[in-house]
């Protein structure tokens, strides 16, 4: 790694302001993706702003019928609370299958969704769930959030603190895990909520997607046979040594009816 | 503050307190390995992948070629070297060695590593809970069979 300046943040406040005073800061939270991308030199970085030692940004909590994850809340801890297995059990799954047991005890929810890799699970979870991302300056939907390849709403030196999940009435998760890197080849998020049926895509294009044919079939009939006739267009879904973009787009056909198959049980 | 200047750090490594400066970018297993010569925690792939370096911070198993030992200041570390008494080996190592669980032996340290994180969590996990939780550490050697065997007879050795 290209040496930068490692500084401890005591408070959120204490985090953004050291930021706004380096020159081209990052903010680590568990470091799973951040640290090998700065060893393998695709990014550089003055500062790293560590999170990790704020405990008030983690935990987790139920409020106004909604799970708020504070954002720096490992992957096992949400894999592992008995509040997100009882009452959005497909968030606890999703959690738990990402990446390994190792990785899961320090990648966060805060760290994934400010990265928004491609191929993580969380975009899938946070935009099927119509969640709700709350940083340090304003709250941003989830279909304001994901923009694009590993880019997001968030500003310069913006800083995720919670995320509000609304409990669905039912959801589900297929996922195709790539068995090299067990990141999703495709995942496809299926849910429920209380203002229609949401299918969040990750892991088939360059940036998380909503599949509208396939919500409005479910608003009609939530069953699998709803999907029949729906085919999925390769064009802008990604090809690659993993998967050609027609085999990812027949993926998602599969994995939604699986989807819903869990989420009807 | 400049990206050169060292970070003054402590933490307890298998019950020992230690101290030393460390650059800002100086990762927890270099820490390990090349400041305190503790050289039992390997680097194998260091991408977070393959799982050599495994130790436990706080109680939690990680791979600390992907953690900052800045980070890791204040920390209570226990790596391979912490588990033998003395001469006898920890219930897991005897296990691996019994089990034929290690050809090169390079994995070794992480597998038994993450073997008690397993156990930790459940004290008698099914073959399926093994492999899933050994899911973060590669054995190029073995097959992984051998280790299964392995990680469920330190299981049962441990709760006897």
């Amino acid at each position: 790694m290209y040496e930068f300046t490692y500084r401890r943040a005591a408070s959120i406040e204490d985090a953004t302001a050291q930021h706004k005073k380096a020159d081209d800061a990052r903010f680590l939270a568990g470091g799973m993706s951040l640290l090998p991308t700065l060893k393998l030199r695709l990014d550089q970085a003055s500062d790293l702003v560590d999170l990790g030692h704020l405990e008030d940004m983690r935990g987790i909590t139920e409020e106004n019928g909604s799970i708020v994850i504070k954002a720096v809340t490992p992957h096992a801890i949400v894999n592992a609370s008995e509040l997100v297995q009882q009452k959005n059990p497909m968030l606890a799954k999703l959690a738990g299958s990402i990446g390994d047991p190792l990785v899961r005890n320090r990648g966060t929810i805060g760290g994934s969704l400010a990265n928004n890799d491609p191929s993580a699970d969380y975009p899938s979870g946070t935009l099927g769930l119509g969640a709700t991302i709350h940083t340090n300056q304003r709250t941003i939907p989830a279909d304001d959030f994901f923009q694009g390849l590993f880019e997001t709403a968030l500003e310069e030196g913006e800083l995720i603190t919670q995320v509000s999940f609304p409990i669905p009435v039912r959801a589900g998760y297929g996922r195709f895990a790539n068995p090299a890197s067990r990141f999703p080849l495709v995942g496809v998020f299926v849910a429920e909520t209380d203002s229609g049926p949401r299918v969040a895509v990750t892991g088939a294009g360059p940036c998380v997607f909503r599949v509208t044919d396939m919500e409005a079939a479910l608003a009609k009939n939530f069953a699998p046979e709803s999907f029949d006739g729906i085919t999925i267009s390769p064009d802008g879904l990604s090809e690659d040594i993993h998967a050609t973009a027609t085999y990812r787009a027949h993926l998602i056909t599969v994995l939604a009816r699986r989807a819903v198959e869990e989420a009807l049980i | 503050m400049a990206a050169s200047d060292t970070i003054d750090i402590k933490m307890i490594i298998n019950g020992t307190e230690v101290s030393g400066a460390v650059e800002g970018r100086t990762l927890l297993v270099q820490f390990i390995r090349d400041h305190i010569g503790l050289t039992g925690t390997h680097v194998g792939c260091d991408t977070s992948q393959c799982g050599c370096c495994t130790l436990h911070m706080n109680g939690v198993a990680v791979k600390s070629c992907t953690i900052l030992a800045a980070h890791a200041d204040g920390a209570e570390i226990t790596t391979i070297e912490g588990l033998a008494d003395g001469d006898i080996l920890h219930p897991m190592q005897e296990a691996f060695r019994d089990n034929h669980a290690l050809q090169c032996g390079y994995c070794t340290p992480g597998m038994v590593m993450s073997a008690l994180a397993i156990v930790n969590k459940n004290p008698d996990p099914t073959d399926e809970d093994i492999r899933h939780g050994l899911e973060g550490n590669l054995c190029r050697c073995t097959g992984y069979h051998n280790i299964v065997k392995a990680v469920a007879a330190g299981a049962k050795a441990m709760r006897s």
